[in-house]
């Protein structure tokens, strides 16, 4: 008999869970340290020295030059030693202090962020979602069926080509000055004040169909082609010849194909998190809709400093979050890494 | 795959010579198109607020601006950062993954992990961080900016494929017979991985060309100049859709989609041409 | 009784340069509960033989010919009767039966699904597939497992359990020893012929590059060269008497105990066989054959001698078939 089964084998899966998710956790704060640094180190090593640069702008306004300036050597603590600088930095960050936003003076910045993080968040999550699952059905279904992809593979390449707020600003067009269903800027109507009520989550939404289709159509692009050129792959699979030769039907096959090709996908999710964040950022500015990516743009438009290193930071917390929940969603339905540690029996 | 065959094939698949000719067409385009305005991209032309008509090919914007001639400028542009900005992050992925997957041990253990490290972080984000320090902005500083964030995903690929062409038996045979390393890599390891690094390119050419557009739309575009998507800033920053100036955005936009769809189903073409599993039969 | 009979058969390849002739009208027959042997060097289209008997996909296209599995001609039938009739009447073991079976779902579940496409409740299979496994020295615990979690022989040993559990008519096992070693080789055709004592199939053809193993299972042999019929007949008599030069060749190239090379000098056949895609009028062995003659321009048809049918000039006295 050459079959056995190892003892204990669930408490060794669960010891592998647990390395495998200590590794991603490790590359992740690896990854968090590197661009925090990244973002500390630029504006003290870009040539030009872009921080005396700015002093210099700020030194023309006569009231607010001199506080700036003090408030700017202080905050950089450009008069300290570069170690004890960085050092000075971890210690801000941990007790939560981004500086204090200049376009919004005297805000804090993190208080700036956080307030317009709820918008982002509920415009991205959602989309990513939807499109993720609409893109790959249309994907899976046109895949092998000539004209079908014939005609539906160019929509879903400009789809994707298109430049996220560009397909932003032409819905607003369409949908907001020629048809005038839609409000086409803000999150919600400017006499109110966002609360728990049914009449504010209703203009609430009201003000997010618009900017959430215009991001589910682009995102859905992708994930069809992706999808598409999956699906033909795994239809060449050997598994999937096999089941042919016993009798089983094409939807069958498909279906199997389908639950193959979407692991793969959801990799992609991970990859494609960057692109769908900026994405996201653009299309808040086209609508004015109020979350980080519009007051990215006040802080550019406004040399607000504080403001830029303070959403970057934000962006990456996000995505490494995201990375971290995709790992897990692929530990789950992916036996293969799972099972994959216990080799052959 | 032999010559013949690849050439058959390239002739033959409608994607790729449908790419050729829209791409050939809009860099004729960027290259004569400023001959044929007699205006400047920046400069006041005429009445604003105008629609196209026959004056001004594609309408004026709120100030005046002639929106051919932007316009003409602006693909110009865009074409050149994917070309340098795209080049660029060809060639540094190609070098970083190469030398990562040739050499291998701890090399490439380090190469890997800053691979990673920038995959995670996205590019846009870290754009910003180092355009919004830069005080004078032009088309080439933006190409640098961008390929020296994009190259990541293209150097993981190129390792990966260095790494199954290095167990080849082509490449053992010149080890065995103590060729030098520089001549295994440009005699046997780089003609066959040609084909590959052309597809990488192309995608490249157009993600840098989204990358740039989108900079240039939050405010971190050249700070001379114009671009398409500086045009496409300026027409959000002044209610262009609000105004019902539908011709300032939509021209612009159209063209970017245009290129970058063009780029990947070239791209499809190709992989097709080289990967027959994907031929249509 | 015949179970299978194949008449005059064209299976082809559409390539870049024309058809490639891989099956080119090819005819035998398959007795009840007989263990046909095909064999031949590989591209003489006897693995397109068997795959075409059951699926044919782009790029293989039927080009003439008919082959009935009990008055079914099986390549003029609608799909949907072909479906029903794959995994019911005519069964197979691929190649590439190692990594046959999906990795990502349970072995239980792709079972149920293989099943429920035929109709078949598996609850009422349950028993039969459990007996089955314990024969091929598998638990039944497996069958909550992935594929991915058994090895290469365990997953191959299964799919030869799961491609039989309908009892077909007949089933085609195609090459299925080629990547083993010597050893298992012996395990797996000990297994086939357990499986087939058994009923779980009532007839088998056997593929295989290696004639030596033809030996020890098969009951028939067809020989096959570049697409065509080359020699049919009992193993024994085949091995005994081959007639067509090219089964000498391949039997006098087998290596035997006893004999050492100074000796005899071991007497492989040279050259290489003709291109697919260029075939002329004359007998497709001609330029590796010792014993051509002006006659050979010409293709042969197949002659009766004895028992065994064979596709040379040089038996021309025998009844044509």
């Amino acid at each position: 008999m050459n079959f056995s089964r190892p003892k204990g084998r669930d408490c060794s899966e669960v010891i592998f869970l647990r390395k495998y998710l200590l590794k991603k956790i490790l590359i992740y704060v690896l990854t968090f340290f590197f661009a925090a640094t990244i973002n500390w180190a630029i504006p003290r090593f870009m040539p030009g020295n872009p921080i005396h640069f700015l002093i210099a702008r700020f030194a023309t306004l006569p009231e607010s030059a001199k506080v700036l300036q003090s408030y700017f050597t202080q905050a950089f603590g450009l008069d300290r030693p570069l170690m004890e600088q960085y050092v000075n930095f971890w210690r801000a960050f941990f007790k939560g202090d981004l500086g204090i936003s200049i376009y919004l003076y005297p805000q804090p910045v993190l208080k700036v962020i956080l307030r317009s993080l709820p918008y982002t968040v509920l415009l991205l999550l959602p989309a990513i979602i939807v499109s993720f699952v609409i893109g790959n059905r249309f994907g899976a279904f046109v895949a092998r069926k000539k004209y079908l992809d014939n005609i539906a593979l160019p929509i879903f390449y400009t789809l994707t080509a298109a430049p996220y707020f560009w397909f932003g600003i032409l819905l607003a067009w369409l949908f907001g000055v020629v048809l005038k269903v839609f409000p086409i800027a803000g999150a919600y109507s400017f006499a109110m004040t966002p609360s728990f009520s049914w009449r504010f989550v209703s203009n609430y939404l009201y003000h997010w169909i618009l900017p959430f289709s215009s991001l589910v159509l682009v995102m859905l692009g992708g994930w069809a082609i992706g999808m598409r050129n999956m699906i033909i792959y795994e239809l060449e699979a050997n598994y999937s010849r096999y089941m042919e030769a016993l009798g089983s039907s094409q939807s069958l096959i498909r279906r199997y194909a389908y639950r193959n090709a979407i692991l793969p996908q959801v990799t992609g999710l991970a990859i494609q998190l960057g692109t769908a964040v900026a994405g996201t950022l653009t299309t808040e500015i086209v609508f004015s809709y109020p979350g980080i990516g519009y007051i990215l743009m006040q802080g550019i438009l406004n040399q607000d400093y504080f403001l830029i290193q303070g959403c970057f930071l934000f962006i990456i917390v996000g995505v490494l979050i995201a990375n971290f929940i995709v790992d897990i969603l692929y530990l789950i339905i992916d036996p293969r890494i799972r099972k994959s540690y216990t080799g052959e029996i | 795959m032999n010559l013949k065959e690849f050439v058959y094939f390239f002739l033959r698949n409608k994607k790729i010579i449908t790419a050729l000719c829209i791409l050939g067409l809009l860099a004729l385009v960027s290259i004569f198109g400023p001959f044929l305005t007699s205006y400047d991209p920046l400069e006041f032309a005429s009445a604003p607020y105008q629609p196209p008509n026959r004056q001004h090919w594609l309408g004026t914007n709120t100030f005046g601006q002639d929106l051919f001639t932007q316009t003409v400028y602006g693909l110009r542009s865009s074409l050149l950062v994917g070309l340098f900005g795209g080049g660029l992050a060809t060639i540094i992925g190609l070098i970083i993954g190469f030398l990562a997957g040739y050499r291998g041990g701890w090399f490439d253990e380090i190469l890997m992990m800053l691979t990673n490290i920038l995959m995670v972080i996205p590019t846009l984000a870290l754009l910003i961080i180092i355009a919004a320090y830069l005080p004078y902005r032009g088309v080439l500083i933006q190409s640098v900016i961008i390929g020296l964030t994009a190259w990541p995903w293209t150097a993981r690929a190129v390792r990966a494929q260095t790494l199954s062409l290095k167990t080849r038996e082509f490449v053992d045979l010149a080890r065995i017979t103590a060729t030098r390393s520089s001549k295994i890599i440009f005699q046997e390891i780089m003609p066959n991985m040609m084909s590959y690094v052309f597809m990488v390119f192309i995608l490249q050419f157009g993600g840098a060309i989204l990358a740039a557009t989108g900079l240039d739309f939050i405010g971190l575009g050249p700070t001379r100049g114009i671009s398409l998507g500086i045009m496409l800033q300026q027409a959000t920053l002044w209610n262009a859709i609000q105004l019902g100036m539908w011709w300032w955005v939509v021209t612009p936009g159209a063209l970017i989609t245009l290129v970058v769809a063009t780029l990947y189903i070239m791209n499809t073409g190709l992989d097709e041409v080289f990967n027959p599993r994907l031929r249509e039969m | 009784m015949e179970i299978l009979q194949v008449k005059d058969l064209k299976l082809y390849y559409k390539t870049l340069y024309g058809m490639a002739k891989a099956v080119d009208g090819v005819s035998f027959t398959v007795r009840k509960g007989e263990t046909l042997g095909i064999a031949g060097e590989s591209g003489c289209g006897k693995t397109t033989l068997g795959l075409g008997l059951v699926l044919r996909k782009p790029p293989m296209v039927w080009c003439g010919g008919q082959a009935f599995i009990e008055d079914t001609d099986l390549m003029n039938l609608d799909e949907k009767s072909m479906r029903k009739l794959r995994y019911e009447k005519i069964s197979i073991i691929p190649q590439y039966a190692m990594d046959a079976l999906n990795p990502t779902k349970k072995i239980r579940q792709i079972i149920q699904d293989l099943l429920k496409e035929h109709k078949q409740r598996y609850e009422e299979k349950q028993e039969l597939l459990t007996e089955r496994l314990t024969l091929i020295n598998l638990n039944k615990k497996i069958l909550d497992m992935y594929p991915i979690e058994l090895s290469g022989g365990m997953r191959q040993r299964l799919v030869m359990v799961i491609s039989t559990l309908l009892n077909p008519k007949l089933l085609i096992s195609d090459e299925i020893t080629s990547a083993l070693d010597v050893s298992t080789q012996k395990t797996v055709i000990q297994t086939l012929y357990q499986m087939k004592k058994k009923g779980f199939m009532d007839s088998l053809i056997f593929i295989t590059h290696d004639l030596s193993l033809l030996y020890q299972i098969a009951d028939r042999v067809m020989i096959m060269y570049a697409g065509k019929v080359a020699e049919i007949g009992e193993i024994q008599d085949i091995v005994d008497n081959p007639l067509h030069p090219y089964t000498r060749a391949l039997i006098g190239s087998l290596p035997r105990i006893g004999v050492r090379y100074h000796e005899t000098k071991l007497k492989g056949i040279h050259g290489y066989p003709p291109n697919l895609l260029k075939i002329g009028p004359a007998c497709r062995f001609k330029e590796r054959c010792p014993m051509a003659f002006n006659k050979c321009e010409e293709n042969p048809p197949i002659f009766r001698v004895n028992a065994q049918e064979v596709a040379c000039w040089l038996y021309e006295e025998g009844e044509r078939v």
